[in-house]
Formats: C-alpha cells, sequence, structure tokens
C-alpha cells in the first residue's frame, strides 16, 4: 500500500462572494491572478516545491473550470501513479450524501481517502491564497515543537486584527487561545488557514467534532477543541508576502502589485517556479505602432494598441489604437479597435468590440450590490460580447452577449449593472 | 495508426557555426520558444503519429535535454511512445551512424517490431506545420513505395537552389530524376526533408543496401532507386524552411515578426508543442519600449526593442537599444547597450555601456555563455 509521511488536503470549495461576477462561474481557486496563473496553482506550486506529492483537492464550489485546470495535475508534476492530484468532490454515501457544510467537515468525509495513504501528518491548506511558502519548514518546525497541530500565523496590523482568526501564544508560541474575529483583540497573530496536524491527533477531534457540530470548522471548532483538551497546538511565524484576495479591490490592488518594478511578490525566482496549466506556451508580439510602459503580459498575446499598468493573461489581442490603463485582461479576450479601458477587469473570453469605451465617467457606487462593487472598478464577466460603440462607466457590471435590444444610447451609467443570462 | 515516425536529428551542421558547437541544429531555438524538432515532433503527434523513434549522435546533449519527457509532446503512454536512439557499441557493430539509412538500418528492430503500413522519416531542422494523414493518404492513394515532400521555388523565396537536393517530376507528380545539390539546378522543386515509406519495402531496401556498404538515404536509394520504385512527391504549399546556415536561422526567426506566419503557427490548431519553461509573465517597466518584436515569458524589459525575436528570460536594462536581433534565452544585456544585427547565442550577458553592431550582410553572432 502507498504510504507517505505528509499529504496535503487542499480545501478549494470557496466560493468568493465579495468577489462578484469573478467567481459567478468558478470558485475563487479558479480566478486568474497574475496574467497566467489561476489562484490555486500558488498553493500547489507550493505543495510540489515543497516535495508534497500527495493532495486531495477538495471541490464543490462551481468546479469544473477547477477540474480542468487541474486535469490529472501535469503542470505541477501531480500525475503519479498511487498519489498526485486527486479531486475529491462531495458524495454519496450509503444511505445518505452531503455537501461539505464546513471546513472541518469536508475533511471528516474524506477519512477514508486520507487514511488509504497512512499518513503521519496531514497539511490543511485552502486554495484562496496568493504566496510562496516551503511547508517543509513547518512541518520541521511542527516535529521539534512535538506539537499535534501547528498553525501559520501573520504578524497582521492590530486595527486589522477583528477581521481574522486571532491566536494568542505564549513565549514558546504555543497557543493557548484562539479568537474567531474578536471585538477586542489581544494579540497580532492571525491565522492563515493554514495547519500541520499529526493525523492520529485530527482523526479523533474529527469524529468527535463532527457528533456535536454538523458544521465542523478547524477555526471555530477544531482548534478551540484541541487548546481546551491541552493539545500542544503551536504558531508557526511566517514572514512573506501572502494575500487573501476577498475583495474586487484587493484582487485589482493584489495584481497592480506584481507591476511595480520591483513587487513584493516575485514571480522570477529560479527555485521556487509557480506552476500552471495554460494553452499557450509561444510568445507574444508587439505590433509597429503599439506602446507599453509597466505592464506584464503573458504568453501568445498579439498587441498592436497602447497598454499601461496593466496585466494581460494568455493569448490575449489589442488591436490599432485601443488604449488600456490600470486594468486586468485575462486570458483569451479581445480588445477591438479604438477602445479605451481603464480600470476594469475583462474576464476570460471576452470580446470588447471596436469603439468601446470601459470604466469611464463619474465614481458612483454600484446600485444593486453597492457593498462589492464600490472601488471604481468595472467587471466585464466571461465570454461577454460588448457591442460595437457602448460607453461603460465606473463601477459597472456587464456580463453576457450583448445584442442591440439590450443597450439604450449606447450608454450604460456608472453604478449600473447590464448581466443578460443568454447562456447556460 | 496507419504510420511510425522517424526524426532524423543527429547530422552534423557546419554552416551553423558557433550556434551549433554545443548543440545539434534539431535543438535550435526558434520562433521565441520553441527548438527545431517541435515542429517535425508536433506535427506527427498531431497527425495522430503515436510511436516515433529520435535519431540523435552529434552534439546530443542539449537535444537530450530538451527531449526529457515526452509528455509535452503527447508521447509517453503505452500507446504511445517517444524512442530516442543514440550510436552504441555491440559485438555485432562498432560504428557510429555512418548516414542517414545507416542510421535508421542500426535501429531496424524499431521498424520491424511495428505493424502499421507506413514510416514517416522526418529531418530534425526543418520548420513546417503539416497534417501528415493528407501526405499519407496520398501516398497510399498513388500505391507509391517512396513519397517525397517538396517546396516549390517561387520568385521571391530566398532559396538558394544550389543548397537543397531537387526533384524533377513529371505530370503524375511522379519522380523523373533526383539532383542533390547541383551545380546548374534543372528544377525548382526542393525537398523538404520528409520521406513517406511503406515500412516492408524500406526494411527490405535497408537491408540490401547496408549489404553492399551502402548508407545515404538520398544517394543509395532516392537516387539509385528512382526508377525501379514507385516514387511520388508531394507538394507542401504552406510555409517551409530549414536552419541550413546562420542566414536561413536569421531569417525563419524574422518570419515570425509575420502575421500570417504567427497565425499559423502560433495561433491555429493544432498547436506545435515545447516543452514548458513555466517562466512568467514577461514583465515590462516604465522605459520600456517594444516594437515589432516577439517577446518569450519571463523576460524583464526597461529598454528599447525593434524588430527583433527575444526568447524566455532575457533582460534588457535601462536606456539599451536592440535592433534587428536575435536575443536568445537567458541573455542578461546591462544599461545603455547597442545591439544590432546581432544573434546573441543563450545565457550572453553583456554589463553596461557594451556595443555589439553587425550589419544585415555580416551578422554580429556571440557564442553561447559570452560575457563582455
Amino acid at each position: 500500500m502507498a504510504r507517505r509521511e505528509i499529504i496535503a488536503m487542499l480545501l478549494a470549495g470557496g466560493q468568493g462572494s465579495r468577489l462578484g461576477i469573478l467567481s459567478k462561474k468558478k470558485a475563487k481557486p479558479a480566478i486568474s491572478f497574475g496574467g497566467k496563473y489561476r489562484i490555486i496553482d500558488f498553493p500547489l506550486s507550493n505543495c510540489v516545491n515543497s516535495e508534497i506529492d500527495t493532495v486531495g483537492i477538495l471541490t464543490q464550489y462551481q468546479p469544473f473550470v477547477l477540474n480542468k485546470h487541474i486535469g490529472i495535475g501535469i503542470p505541477w508534476d501531480l500525475d503519479r501513479p498511487n498519489s498526485g492530484a486527486v479531486i475529491l468532490p462531495p458524495h454519496l454515501k450509503s444511505s445518505e450524501g452531503d455537501w461539505y457544510s464546513g471546513t472541518a467537515n469536508a475533511i471528516y468525509q474524506n477519512i477514508n481517502f486520507i487514511n488509504s495513504y497512512s499518513p503521519r501528518y496531514v497539511l490543511i491548506i485552502s486554495g484562496d491564497h496568493v504566496y510562496k511558502m516551503d511547508y517543509s519548514k513547518m512541518l520541521e518546525y511542527h516535529r521539534r515543537k512535538n506539537a499535534d497541530a501547528t498553525i501559520a500565523v501573520l504578524e497582521i496590523n492590530i486595527n486589522d486584527a477583528s477581521r481574522f482568526g486571532i491566536m494568542n501564544v505564549d513565549e514558546n508560541n504555543k497557543i493557548y487561545k484562539f479568537e474567531e474575529k474578536p471585538e477586542f483583540p489581544k494579540s497580532n497573530l492571525a491565522s492563515m488557514g493554514i495547519y500541520i496536524f499529526d493525523w492520529s491527533k485530527l482523526h479523533e477531534f474529527l469524529i468527535l467534532d463532527n457528533k456535536i457540530h454538523n458544521n465542523s470548522d478547524f477555526g471555530a471548532h477544531i482548534i478551540p477543541e484541541m487548546i481546551k483538551f491541552k493539545k500542544n497546538v503551536y504558531a508557526y511565524k511566517f514572514v512573506d508576502y501572502w494575500k487573501d484576495v476577498g475583495t474586487i479591490e484587493s484582487y485589482w490592488l493584489a495584481n497592480m502589485e506584481l507591476i511595480k518594478t520591483l513587487p513584493s511578490f516575485n514571480l522570477y525566482e529560479n527555485f521556487w517556479k509557480i506552476y500552471t496549466q495554460v494553452e499557450y506556451q509561444s510568445p507574444h508580439y508587439f505590433g509597429k505602432n503599439s506602446d507599453v510602459s509597466t505592464c506584464i503580459i503573458s504568453e501568445g498575446c498579439e498587441i498592436y494598441g497602447k497598454i499601461y499598468n496593466s496585466i494581460l493573461g494568455y493569448n490575449v489581442v489589442v488591436e490599432e489604437n485601443a488604449i488600456i490603463k490600470d486594468s486586468i485582461i485575462m486570458s483569451n479576450s479581445i480588445v477591438k479597435k479604438n477602445c479605451y479601458i481603464e480600470k476594469s477587469i475583462v474576464d476570460e473570453n471576452c470580446i470588447i468590440d471596436k469603439n468601446c469605451k470601459i470604466g469611464i465617467g463619474k465614481n458612483i457606487i454600484n446600485s444593486s450590490e453597492p457593498n462589492i462593487y464600490n472601488s471604481g472598478i468595472s467587471i466585464i464577466g466571461e465570454n461577454s460580447f460588448i457591442l460595437e460603440g457602448l460607453n461603460i462607466g465606473k463601477n459597472c457590471v456587464v456580463s453576457g452577449e450583448l445584442k442591440k435590444e439590450n443597450i439604450i444610447n449606447n450608454e450604460l451609467e456608472s453604478g449600473e449593472n447590464l448581466i443578460i443570462n443568454n447562456m447556460i | 495508426m496507419r504510420s511510425i515516425g522517424i526524426i532524423l536529428a543527429g547530422g552534423v551542421s557546419k554552416n551553423l557555426g558557433v550556434l551549433t558547437r554545443e548543440r545539434a541544429a534539431a535543438a535550435m531555438p526558434v520562433g521565441g520558444c520553441y527548438r527545431a524538432i517541435d515542429f517535425s515532433l508536433s506535427n506527427m503527434s498531431n497527425s495522430g503519429v503515436s510511436k516515433v523513434a529520435i535519431i540523435t549522435q552529434y552534439n546530443s546533449r542539449s537535444l537530450h535535454n530538451h527531449l526529457s519527457s515526452a509528455k509535452w509532446w503527447n508521447f509517453g503512454y503505452k500507446h504511445g511512445r517517444l524512442f530516442i536512439f543514440s550510436p552504441y557499441i555491440s559485438e555485432g557493430n562498432q560504428f557510429w551512424y555512418r548516414g542517414t539509412a545507416d542510421a535508421i538500418y542500426q535501429n531496424l528492430l524499431f521498424l520491424k517490431k511495428s505493424h502499421e503500413k507506413n514510416v514517416i522519416i522526418s529531418h530534425g531542422d526543418i520548420i513546417f506545420k503539416i497534417n501528415f494523414n493528407t501526405v499519407i493518404d496520398f501516398h497510399e492513394k498513388n500505391n507509391a513505395n517512396i513519397t517525397l515532400i517538396y517546396k516549390k521555388k517561387i520568385n521571391n523565396d530566398s532559396f538558394n537552389l544550389c543548397d537543397f537536393g531537387l526533384l524533377e517530376i513529371d505530370e503524375n507528380n511522379r519522380l523523373v530524376n533526383f539532383d542533390e545539390k547541383p551545380l546548374d539546378p534543372k528544377s525548382d522543386n526542393i525537398f523538404a526533408g520528409i520521406y513517406i515509406f511503406s515500412r516492408d519495402m524500406l526494411i527490405e531496401i535497408l537491408e540490401t543496401i547496408l549489404s553492399q556498404n551502402r548508407y545515404d538515404l538520398i544517394s543509395d536509394i532516392i537516387i539509385r532507386y528512382r526508377k525501379k520504385l514507385k516514387i511520388m512527391a508531394y507538394e507542401i504549399k504552406s510555409y517551409w524552411n530549414v536552419l541550413n546556415n546562420i542566414e536561413s536561422f536569421y531569417r525563419v526567426n524574422f518570419d515570425f515578426l509575420n502575421k500570417n506566419i504567427r497565425d499559423e503557427f502560433l495561433h491555429t490548431y493544432p498547436y506545435i508543442e515545447t516543452k514548458p519553461k513555466d517562466d512568467p509573465p514577461a514583465k515590462y517597466n516604465f522605459n520600456a519600449k517594444t516594437k515589432n518584436s516577439i517577446v518569450g515569458s519571463g523576460s524583464i524589459l526597461n529598454g528599447y526593442t525593434e524588430n527583433s525575436i527575444l526568447f524566455n528570460k532575457v533582460y534588457i536594462g535601462e536606456l539599451t537599444s536592440v535592433k534587428n536581433s536575435i536575443i536568445m534565452d537567458k541573455c542578461q544585456i546591462g544599461n545603455n547597450c547597442v545591439v544590432e544585427n546581432a544573434i546573441l547565442d543563450k545565457s550572453v550577458v553583456l554589463s553596461d555601456n557594451k556595443k555589439i553592431q553587425g550589419s544585415q550582410i555580416d551578422l554580429a553572432v556571440v557564442s553561447k555563455h559570452s560575457i563582455f
């Protein structure tokens, strides 16, 4: 029987509801990031770079883009006999079936999968975060501390602490109290949602907790219970880049950080590569009259227009005299002649027809979902067709294959939505 | 699965000068991210040829490195394999490959243990895109013993006919005569370096000619057997070129600045596949300007680039100008440099304020790992 010292369980079912239309048809881990990547590429690449070769990927919400992206795990060297990448969707049991109702519940439902590798340790990570981390160092720490559980933590600004799970630790970094989103935080050590457990201990607590809670959760139940039962739970301080791109604005900002001359997140390291599935490996082309400044550009793009402070996914076409500023254009999209796009996100496989303007006008907060679309960023949903000459304001959401009758005056005022459901 | 494939990638290529000092012609970088052999390999894979043998000999290290895994070209399965045949010494054979026919003969078991009807033989240094099924259809429909693919030279092509094997064909596209690098070309049908053989017949001929100490596919099979066998000629109408000297290498790479060529090779399915590099997107800093150029991933640009081919992970410093040049993988060009009409092989390093200037007639060629 295949046996592993450590296996990883990657929680990839997150909906990312504050990302609005970006996560409407794909789970948050499948959203594009940094041009050619998807968010899940970061934790997956961390696994292989940390020499973890067995990764169970738990999917639930809109899994198809994710499933196709991961496939059998070839880009991450996870296509392996008896291990590698294994996608674990919720499933029917003999008498009933359950959705994954909580982070720990999802692991509980896959106890048999984990047992089949008889691992000593289990690493729990989330597919929602952008960072580079050597899990083998954390495991070393876990072993050294003789811990039952180790939680990776980040020192954050104490003013933000009430938005996180906060660890109170003693001088040895042993956690004596865990508080989920405390009103009056006593520490600035925030949980990153990365845990290493001794499998035997976790196994015990999963079964125990499942009898009490039907939505068993690591932050809310398992960790506090382990602390309550005086288990050795340690905090592992991580000092490097880590981002939870939870909102439209933080998503946009995290992307924009990558184009700085010295970005705080370095993709250009030789020995910690981020792997991804790309259809194209070919170079990109800049035409005779094109212009570019402060951008990152992925494979296969054809650029005849002008792009400034922007991020292009692979196989994007920007035609003559089109201008793109402060924007993210995702893979396989086409921006036709004379378009002007400013501070916008164009999702995958879109066509922006000639003479469109996107992201212009007054900064008025979105009228239907003001909590989501309020940072001045307009978004074009995936697979959209934007009709020739349409002007789109700020904080707008446009999605679907637009037709003439959908539009009055070629104008969509700032803060308005235009969502056509002519696709399944 | 009507065919197996053989790619000849072992020949010496003297005319590529320092560029092939450490690599075989089949491993020459092309089009910003490919190696020459990717074209033959992908064409076979994309045409459903599932068993391909690559024959290597001269300077094979970098080629073997490129072929580290078969899966990038969709080989490496129980039903689809990539074989690499390098010369070896055994009791019965003490020779390097003495010619193209000998190279195949020394690996005759590959042919004998197959059951497919046809064998496609292609050279590793040719740049083209073809669906071999169409050629096999032609071969079978004509009941040919051998089919040769040729490219017709048209007026503005830069091919020098004296450098090629030339086919004289009749009105039914049957080969009448074959001239190898003639001094007085009588035909403008250039042999494209691709053959289709019927497998049983190839085994038989190889055994015959090797017993007579003949080792070459062209002179000992095509030319000697041109009347005895039915040899047909199939014209490739799409792009075709070969890396037979530095000028053609430069030209082939610059052809990728042509939109039609890019559309054909980079943007029309099925794609040419290559070993993935997993480099991040290319990064253009504030003063980067790039005109009419292709740029590979992982590159970081600060200066000016015009009419050039930049491969992966190239670094261009501030106030530096690169024009009409090919800059291969991992070159690092410092600040305030000038590079014009040049070919910089992989991993060349220019410190600040350096000039590398050639001319269109006399390109400056800088060998791998040079440091200035």
